[in-house]
This record gives structure tokens, sequence and C-alpha cells, in this order.
């Protein structure tokens, strides 16, 4: 048993040192032996991997897991994005940008570290996804997915009006840089570890309980709206740091930025990956990511002898088509609601080395 | 507000509502049988505008003959998607085929955007349907007319279809019960097949008029009408067609006079049908029309 159980630990501490010295060579901090960074444009891809992980394990927790079907994300995600990067933007970058209407008055001189005000971004999105949530969780199914997008175009339309806080449609530039792959890959590890926990608790047995049936589960007593409330403000806060590292990367953001596609390559990546399994959302979210970078050639002009052929926007044709194959032929994902352990790892390699040693 | 212009708002108000009514029958057909928010309907106002665009501007096709194809290419569309993309979710849960829906709506999108780009093209309006009459000192634009009309005749139509042909009535029964109406003989996949050429038709109709009405069209064109015809289409009661007409006038004229009074929250315009939505959903759920169904555990 404790050799079990040191062998668990063993592996972690060895996947942990592993990640770490692979981000450390990826970013630069391995100079001082003369190793690394890797090439900007690739960590850039790998920073979009690690955001899209997190995003996707905050949908899955209320889509997957509790079965409520939000189309809401691209919402949250504008209110962290948006709260943070005011938050953390140097009042004189904030003059600039506010050329056409000054800002609202104290908010034009709090500059705030990066750490806090992503924290902040995730609770103010989560006050949204709470106040959203009371309405919107009354209702069931198709209605409830209709009524979070409307939530979320609402948002959207609010951030786009309220030009002396937000600088309306001409948006935000000018966000200091702050996040690299510590940044991205750490607050993804930790979203896995505290969505996974989360789910393992006896709150989470009970969202799996309301998704299989949701009329058998307030029999047994849970109170249906009150966790389903949870699991949309965990998933809102979630969503909203993921907006926060976005907007710190991209260091430009506007309300146009945060309209239904954004909602549609999330939810592409949850079903992808299996709707409730959180080792196939982060799988999915690398692939989708790197196709989406990738598959950047096919929008490229493309020589075939004496013709060009260039079709702009055929990635996106690639995606959703791939959207209604996966959904229409494979409903389960990559993953289906398992997970990847060091079991179904190791099972396929143990087979073969044992046929290999019986041949 | 001066008399002459409230008139000319108000007309504007149910020429949209007509347009509204139009493009929500389909979601309300496809939504009381299946159970289905059809996303993909949106963009079947872009089918038919294209089509019809490219008919009259390459085929050189007169307009009525090149509206004319369009209405059954789109309706065609509308089946293959029902085929190919539903179909083969009808035992799913509900959601599954939702997200097939999503799906089939961006891939329509940005085939638009693939195939025709994403620059807004001008919608060629025939001379007399971009003239304008008055009418004691308001000036109407006669598309505006051909609207209301043309909705009001294809409105009897799909009446009758739905009241008195033997179509219909399997339409019904469907949306009533499934499996009994299965049992009882009716050919479900051909009825649906129907339903769907049927709602098809009726929003390439409203796509085409919606071309003549804001004559700049581009892939994206449907998006929000979509959205906002299915939230008309809830509000009048989901599953019944004169709800649906309902739904659609009253969001159409709602959404322009509140632009017209309060100018100062034209920025939301586009936020007041999802208010509509919440409130509905919220306070009577079965919308205007509608019947309340007990959920069957």
């Amino acid at each position: 048993m404790s050799t079990h159980a040191n062998k668990g630990t063993l592996r972690i501490i060895v996947v942990a040192a592993v990640m770490v010295l692979l981000l450390a060579w990826a970013q630069g901090d391995l100079r001082f032996i003369g190793i690394g960074p890797w090439d900007a444009y690739f960590v850039r891809i790998l920073n979009l991997a690690a955001i899209n992980t997190i995003l996707a394990l905050s949908l899955n927790l209320v889509n997957g897991f509790t079965g409520q079907f939000s189309l809401g994300h691209a919402g949250f995600m504008a209110v962290g994005a948006y709260t943070t990067s005011l938050l953390v933007m140097t009042p004189q970058m904030k003059k600039v940008v506010f050329f056409m209407e000054p800002m609202f008055e104290p908010l034009d001189r709090i500059c705030i570290p990066f750490l806090p005000a992503l924290l902040v971004g995730g609770v103010v999105s989560c006050v949204f996804g709470i106040l959203v949530g009371i309405p919107a969780l009354r209702l069931k199914g198709d209605y409830l997915a209709i009524a979070t997008l409307g939530f979320a175009e609402i948002i959207r339309l609010i951030l786009q009006n309220v030009r002396r806080l937000t600088n309306g449609a001409l948006g935000l530039k000018g966000i200091p840089q702050v996040v690299n792959l510590w940044w991205t890959f750490g607050a993804g590890v930790a979203v896995f570890l505290f969505i996974r926990g989360f789910v393992r608790s006896s709150f989470g047995r009970a969202l799996i309980a309301i998704r299989d049936n949701e009329t058998a589960a307030e029999l047994m007593g849970i109170d249906v709206f009150k966790h389903k409330l949870l699991a949309f403000a965990i998933s809102s806060f979630v969503t909203g740091i993921g907006g926060g590292l976005m907007a710190s990367l991209l260091t430009t953001i506007d309300p146009a930025m945060f309209k239904f596609p954004l909602t549609f390559q999330i939810l592409l990546t949850v079903v992808l990956g299996g709707m409730g399994s959180l080792s196939g959302s982060v799988i999915a979210a690398f692939i989708v990511t790197f196709m989406t970078e990738f598959l950047r050639v096919v929008d490229e002009p493309l020589q075939l002898g004496a013709y060009t052929i260039h079709v702009p926007g055929l990635r996106m044709v690639i995606f959703s088509a791939l959207l209604v194959i996966v959904v229409v032929f494979y409903p389960r994902g990559l993953m289906g609601n398992k997970e990847l352990t060091w079991e179904s790892l190791s099972s396929p390699v143990s087979r073969l080395l044992r046929r290999r040693v019986a041949s | 507000m001066t008399w002459p212009l409230f008139w000319s708002n108000l007309a504007n108000a149910i020429s949209l509502g007509s347009l509204y009514s139009l493009i929500a029958i389909g979601y309300t057909m496809v939504y009381g049988i299946l159970r289905l928010v059809n996303f993909a309907h949106a963009d079947l106002l872009m089918v038919a505008a294209y089509a019809a665009l490219y008919g009259i501007l390459i085929f050189r096709l007169p307009f009525v003959i090149s509206v004319l194809l369009a209405i059954v290419l789109t309706a065609g569309v509308g089946v293959l998607i029902e085929r190919r993309a539903y179909r083969p979710l009808r035992d799913s849960p509900r959601i599954t085929a939702m997200i097939s829906a999503i799906g089939v709506s961006f891939l329509l999108e940005n085939l638009g955007l693939v195939l025709f780009t994403g620059r807004p093209k001008s919608f060629p309006v025939p001379g007399f349907l971009g003239a304008s009459t008055d009418i004691a000192g308001v000036r109407v634009s006669n598309i505006t007319f051909v609207i209301i009309f043309v909705t009001a005749i294809l409105l009897l139509i799909v009446l009758y279809v739905i009241n008195k042909t033997k179509t219909g009535i399997a339409m019904r029964a469907l949306a009533r019960d499934f499996d009994t109406a299965r049992l009882m003989g009716v050919d479900v996949d051909s009825v649906i097949s129907l339903t769907f050429a049927l709602g098809s038709a009726l929003a390439a109709v409203g796509g085409v008029m919606w071309a003549l009405k804001f004559p700049q069209i581009n892939p994206l064109m449907g998006m929000m009408p979509g959205l906002k015809c299915f939230i008309a289409a809830v509000f009048g009661g989901i599953g019944n067609v004169v709800g649906a007409v309902v739904g659609g006038f009253l969001l159409g004229v709602a959404e322009i006079m509140l632009v017209a009074f309060l100018p100062s929250v034209s920025g939301y315009r586009d936020a007041f049908a999802f208010v509509i939505l919440i409130a509905t959903l919220l306070f009577r759920p079965t919308g205007l029309l509608g019947e309340k169904i007990g959920e069957k555990v």
C-alpha cells in the first residue's frame, strides 16, 4: 500500500520537475547553461494553449459536469479581461487610450500589480456570473443556452457603450504584457487541480447527479439550484481569470473580440475533448490551439503549378465542419467522460511489452 | 415626435415585424416537432439572399425567376442540413443536436465568408421596389407594402397547410407526441423533411425581402435576425405558428419604437430582444399563446 502511494508521489514529482524544466527552457530561464528560449512564436502558441485550457476547463465544469448548457463564456471572459486590464494599465497609458472621452474619476489613477488585478477580474466576473445565474439557471437546456448567449451579448453591448469606463468600441491597448509561460501554465495547473478537486468532492458528485437526472437528484435531497449556481459562479471566476490572462498576453482588447465565435471555439474544444472529461479538455485545448495556428497555412495563397489558390477563411470552415463531424459521428469526443490516468496510459504499453515477451 | 415621423416609424416597424414573423415561423415549426433550436435557420437568410443576388448578377436571370430559384435552393439546403446533421442525432440528448446546429450555422457563415468574402455586397433592388409612395404626406417605401402583403399571403398558406392538409395534421401530431404519431403510421422522416423545406422556404422569402429592405448583404447578415426571431418565437409561445407571428410583430414594433422614442438607448437596441427573452422565460415560460406542457418524469 505504502509503496503504491510512494510510486504515485514519485510520478507526480517527476512530471512536475520535467514540466518545470521544459517551461524554464522554453521561457529562456536556462540561458545561463546556454539553452533556450524557444522560438517566440511557438512560445506564444503555448501560452494561448494554456489559456484555452483554462477556458475549456471552466466551460466543461458547467456544460460537461453539471449538464447546464451555457453559451455565455465570451461575456465572462470580457468582464475578466476588462477588469484586469483597467487595473494594471498605467495612468499615463490610460490618458493616451481614453483620448475620446476621459475615464471615470478614481479609476484613471489606479494601477495595481498584475496578480491582485487578475484575481479582482476573476471575482468581478464571478459576481456577474451569479447575477446572470440567478435568473438564467431557473431555465433548462436550450432555453438556458439562448439566455446565457443573450446575457453575454448584453455584457458586450454594455462594454461597447459605457465609453468612460471601457473606451467603447475602440477598446483598450497598451495593456502591460506581464504573462509568460510561468503565469499561463501555473494558472492552468492551478485551475486543473482546483476543478478536479471540486469535481471529486461531494459538491462535484452532486453536480454529476444533477446532470444525470435532475429530478432524482432533487429527490435525494440535493439543493439543485444552489449547486448549479455554485458551479456557474466557479466557472465564471475561472473564465474571468482566463480573460485577464488573455488580455495581458494580447495587450489589446476590444468588445468585438468577445462575440459568439469566441464561445464557439471553447465549445468546440470541450466537445472535442469530451464533455465531462478534464484531461480531454486539456488535450483538446492544445490540439485546437495548435490547429488554429498551423491551419493558418490554408489561409495563405497556395501555389499549385501555374495556379494560385487563395481561400482566406478556410480555417474556420474546417473548424465548424469538425464540430459537426465530431458531434454526429463521435459524440463522446476524444475521451468521453473518462479521464486520462497512468493506468490507461500504461496498459497499452504494458500489453505491447507482454506481447513482445510472449512472441 | 411629429405625427408624420411617427407614421413612418410605424410603417418601418410593421415591415420589420413582418420579416421577424416570417422567419420565426420556421423556428417554431422545427422546435415544435424536434425540440431543437435550429441555429442554422438564421443563415438560410444569407443563403437565399446570395443565391438571388448571384442569379441576377451572374446568370442574368429576371428578378422573379432568380428569387424563385433561390427559394427552391434554400429549401433544399434546409432539408439537406436536417438529413446530414440532425437526423443522425434524433435519439441523442437534445443538447447534442443543438451543438450540431451551432456547428452547421458556423459552417454556413464561414462558407459564406469564403465564397462571397466578408465585404458587403449591394443587393440589386428593382426600380419599383426601391421607390416610395406618398400617403398623406408620409413617405413609405414600396418594399414596406410588399413585405406586409407577402407575409400575409404566406401566413395564410402556412395556416392552411398546417390546419387543413394531411401533412399538416401529421406535423401537429408529431409535435404533440412524437412516438405515438410514429406508431399511428406517420412517416416521420418525410414529414420532418417537409417541415424543414417549408420553414426554409419561408426563411428564404424572409432573406430576400430582408435584402430588399437592407440592401447591403454580408455572410453574417442572418446572425442577429436569427437570434431575434427565435426569441420572437419563444415570446409568442414556441410551437405555435400564430404565436410566432404575434411575437415577431410585437418584437419588431417594440424595437423600432424603443429607438424612436428613446434615442439615447439606441446602442442597446440588440440587447432589447434578449431582455424580452429572459423576462418571458421567467414570468411566462409558455409565451403569449403557448400551451402549458408538463415535464414528463
